[in-house]
């Protein structure tokens, strides 16, 4: 559709075929426009992975401190005052500060680093490359989307320095209690910020995925039809779908939520006695900000794990040396998924108290989304069978991304069934449940991809030793700090609790939670080691050498190493087959580029 | 001072173990990448292996471990039917999870890369499609047909003859209504809360509410196989009354009653014994975020065999005594109205049997 020359920022597009040195030929663009308000898409991936990667070390580093508080509830650790001076004076967190890290650990990791870290580099990096656009639809809004997500970041970071604290109601802020400043510290002026920032967030997230299926739809190069878009831009594409459709739920949500706590209004406010005296609110409906607030929180989840599964599925085919299999039915269920997640939010809200029968329905419908998710595993089993196995790290994290892909989406079968999460909810074994699943494998998900993208972005690799140690490390600690939690939420261990020693029936895991805090500080350090791998290699690194290091079908592989804006120095190449043509050239190699023309007799897949 | 310090002591370990990595990488780069990359595959392609045998040791030993430390029997009867279909769920997803894992760490394995090996180009196959979208399809619905069957029983109205007991949350304890003689609660309305005199808003002008006796200690009393039927209501922010033990929970909305029923089997005196454990109380825990003290909000459930409980409810005052009596001297005692003495007026009522 664009094979014509589109002009984006004029004179700024280096068109030499001279690849290595177009940038020199060319006056310098000015260090602001090309780091800072850069329109370029792969400039601003670079900025939402760097930003994310802030946002995942504060996260995971909120987790390590309330982790210590759970495994050692009689200790006190002075190191804690030093980051946190009030909040954990001798070196003891505050309850409140508790439930403040809780929240913003999660609100961090969820929105900050799996939404926007994770689509926001990925859809940025890959849509453009992989379907052979020289920049998105709109740069502009493109920056905008970076801007306001940056703007949303410092809104969130601010929170965290007000005097009462940060959000301290859960990530999900159900009200009453983040509604009413009475009923905790945290939803005084952390609260306004949070809703703030998030609104922001929101409308970070619609620029960002407006613009990614503007793309994909219109901006595809010659011959790139849907049906030879590779698996990556599939999942992209339905991820900014959900987003589109669902975020604006949030959105009124968060804004009801403002009236209320701001304007007097009852949206959710009903019969409410509260410190020390009787609210004038009548006839709101608590339960009402839960429907609008998991209308997106369950896409979000799929918002969350479509982007690995894309990634997995390029990457898995990418190191198997072999076609993904299923190609179709990968599509498929994708399209079964995204229609699914906008049907089964309630089933969080099962004990909730609304009506049984209702309950039913969405425990068919969430069980249904077990068929997609099945056959998307059995496919990348099966791509794997029979194939040509190489273990870089972008590949052993594609792999511990199905494993645990698995592990955490059959727990989704106990508390998606009401019958079962009438005992499940709100206990250890939804931590663990969700922790795994879009927990740590999306972040597998995302791993994988940066490990396997990275020569693309910053033209050398990471090193690979130490993604090794990375890998291992990651895999086993995820696997000892979550599954001992299923357990103990069968056990009943409610969640969200910043203490268990004065309950008879919890304060037996204790060494437990302490052998659980001390592996998440292990895993704690070895993210480090990738967030040092990471930027040490952007200077580093062993420089690219081959455009195509992987040796890999698709269009990205065919841009320059270190490719100006506007991606191919020349004319955009013109695609002729499907991304997975992994089999023999005829000139020995093991893979045909997707700009090979079919040769005679040769069948389109 | 001290933790930039330590921040750049670890900030200087990584960097040296980066380069350790970086040089080993470009020893062997220099030894041959070729030769080195098929080496290395071998060695990962054996550490998955390891991996997945000390991961299946690992998931026995936690068992090990948490044997003894799980729920003891369901004690009621829908939690008996709880834990039967928790099992089935759990041998259906346990064969799922073992049969993929092995599958995937094998494939892994077997098929690590080599200087020989060719890939096969197997794209796609419709009958291996058709076969992993019923099966799972098939298994799914005979989980949702359990759960729903579950799911109906559970929710189902309580039997008539149930006992009616009112359990309210508040930051940060659970207030429990008992009816009193009359067997009936009378009406509230949040603006008559008063917290000290008036706690839940009994209306005073219902004389259905004279009787009502309210538990400020959370104590849940219920009579064994006896169903209990729980109107659960909030007083500020989201509750949820958790009952662990019998394998259910509800959430305390504010503005909303939602309901509960169960007939637990095991009263708490069997418990202990079947526990071995003394101190063995059945609890209600807080399993819905309600702020700086969730987690210390604690009730708890004495089953107790019908004379027991004719006892213990025999014993207690009713609100609207206890309230006049505490009202009189000082306003201090209402923090542990319980402990605080019949002042003589309230006549100890014979036999609350409903």
């Amino acid at each position: 559709m664009n094979h014509a020359e589109i002009i984006i920022d004029g004179q700024n597009v280096a068109h030499h075929a001279a690849a290595e040195h177009h940038d020199h030929d060319h006056h310098e663009q000015h260090f602001i426009w090309k780091y800072i308000f850069s329109q370029d898409h792969k400039m601003i991936s670079k900025q939402f992975l760097i930003t994310g990667i802030i946002w995942a070390v504060i996260g995971a580093l909120m987790s390590v401190f309330f982790r210590l508080q759970l495994g050692f509830p009689d200790s006190t650790f002075p190191i804690m005052e030093k980051f946190l001076g009030e909040w954990a004076k001798g070196g003891k967190l505050t309850p409140e500060f508790y439930y403040a890290l809780i929240t913003m650990h999660g609100t961090i990791l969820v929105f900050f680093v799996l939404t926007a870290g994770l689509s926001g580099t990925f859809a940025n990096l890959l849509i453009p490359y992989q379907v052979g656009a020289r920049d998105m639809a709109s740069p502009f809004m493109n920056m905008l989307s970076y801007w306001f997500f940056f703007a949303a970041s410092i809104i969130m970071l601010t929170s965290l320095f007000v005097e009462t604290g940060p959000a301290s109601g859960g990530w999900t802020t159900y009200p009453p209690l983040s509604a009413l400043k009475e009923a905790s510290i945290g939803s005084g002026i952390g609260m306004d910020l949070w809703l703030m920032g998030m609104a922001l967030f929101v409308v970070s997230s619609l620029l960002g995925g407006l613009n990614y299926i503007a793309t994909i739809l219109n901006m595809r190069t010659k011959g790139m039809t849907m049906t030879r878009m590779p698996l990556t831009i599939w999942a992209l594409f339905f991820t900014a779908v959900l987003g589109v459709l669902s975020f604006p739920v949030l959105f009124s949500g968060v804004v009801l939520l403002i009236f209320d706590r701001n304007f007097g209004t009852s949206f959710y406010l009903s019969e409410i006695f509260i410190g020390g005296k009787a609210l004038p609110h009548i006839g709101g409906s608590a339960i009402l900000y839960q429907h609008l607030f998991w209308f997106l929180g369950h896409p979000e989840v799929y918002i969350i794990m479509l982007p690995g599964m894309g990634m997995a599925s390029e990457i898995l085919a990418t190191h198997s040396r072999k076609p993904i299999f299923g190609y179709f039915a990968m599509i498929i269920s994708l399209v079964g998924i995204t229609l699914l997640a906008f049907l089964v939010w309630a089933h969080h809200m099962f004990v909730t108290g609304m009506s049984p029968f209702l309950g039913s329905i969405f425990v068919l419908l969430t069980l249904l989304i077990a068929v997609p998710s099945a056959v998307k595993v059995f496919n990348w089993l099966t791509t794997m069978w029979r194939g040509n196995i190489r273990f870089n790290p972008p590949m052993l994290f594609a792999i511990g991304f199905v494993s645990l892909f698995i592990s955490g989406g059959l727990t989704g079968l106990f508390l998606g069934n009401s019958a079962l999460d009438i005992h499940l909810h709100d206990t250890y074994f939804v931590v663990a449940h969700f922790h795994i699943v879009m927990g740590v494998s999306a972040f597998f998900g995302m791993f994988a991809g940066i490990y396997h993208w990275f020569p693309k972005m910053f033209g050398r690799f990471m090193n690979n030793t130490l993604g090794y140690i990375h890998f291992f490390i990651t895999i086993a600690g995820a696997y000892l700090i979550f599954w001992p939690m299923h357990y103990e939420g069968i056990a009943g261990m409610p969640r969200r609790y910043y203490d268990f020693s004065a309950w008879e029936s919890f304060k037996h895991f204790q060494d437990i939670n302490a052998f659980i805090s001390v592996i998440s500080i292990v895993v704690f350090f070895a993210q480090l080691l990738f967030v040092v791998n990471f930027f040490a290699s952007i200077f580093k690194g062993r420089k690219v050498t081959n455009p195509n290091p992987w040796g890999s079908t698709t269009l990205e592989w065919t841009t320059p190493i270190n490719p100006g804006h506007g991606n191919w120095p020349g004319e955009i190449p013109e695609v002729y087959r499907w991304p997975y043509d992994y089999k023999d050239d005829g000139h020995g190699g093991d893979f045909i580029s997707q700009t090979t023309p079919l040769s005679p007799g040769e069948e389109s897949h | 001072m001290s933790v930039f310090i330590t921040t750049l002591l670890v900030f200087l370990v990584f960097i040296i173990i980066y380069q350790i990595g970086k040089a080993s990488e470009y020893a062997s780069v220099m030894r041959g990448e070729e030769n080195i990359k098929f080496r290395t595959n071998r060695v990962i392609a054996w550490i998955l292996v390891a991996f997945f045998i000390l991961s299946m040791y690992g998931i026995w030993k936690c068992n090990e471990i948490f044997k003894n430390l799980m729920l003891p029997v369901a004690a009621c009867e829908n939690g008996v039917k709880y834990d039967n279909m928790f099992f089935v769920t759990l041998a259906v997803t346990g064969i799922v999870f073992f049969a993929t894992q092995a599958v995937l760490f094998w494939f892994a394995y077997r098929y690590q890369a080599t200087p020989t090996r060719k890939s096969e180009f197997f794209a796609h196959s419709n009958k291996l499609e058709l076969l992993w979208t019923t099966v799972p399809a098939i298994a799914m619905a005979i989980l949702v047909a359990i759960g729903l069957k579950n799911w109906a029983t559970v929710t189902s109205d309580a039997p008539a003859n149930a006992t009616v007991v009112e359990i309210v949350g508040k930051q940060f304890n659970w207030l429990v209504r008992y009816p009193g003689k009359d067997n009936e609660l009378g009406k509230r309305d949040f603006r008559k809360i008063s917290d000290a005199n008036n706690i839940l808003g009994l209306d005073w002008k219902d004389p259905h509410n004279m009787d009502d006796i309210i538990s400020q200690k959370g104590e849940l009393h219920m009579v064994v196989n006896k169903p209990t039927k729980l109107l659960i209501g909030s007083r500020d922010v989201i509750h949820d009354v958790g009952l662990s033990h019998f394998r259910v929970k509800m959430d305390a909305v504010p503005g909303i009653t939602t309901t509960l029923w169960l007939t637990p089997t095991i009263t708490t005196a069997s418990m202990k014994e079947i526990t071995h454990n003394p101190d063995f109380v059945y609890e209600i825990s807080c399993d819905q975020m309600c702020g700086k003290g969730h987690y210390s909000m604690r009730g708890t459930v004495i089953v107790e065999t019908q004379a027991e409980y004719d006892a213990w409810m025999a014993a207690q005052q009713t609100y609207y005594a206890e309230n006049n009596a505490a009202s009189a001297p000082t306003a201090a005692n209402m923090a542990a109205p319980a402990a605080a003495k019949p002042a003589g007026d309230a006549t100890p009522k014979a036999s609350m049997k409903p």
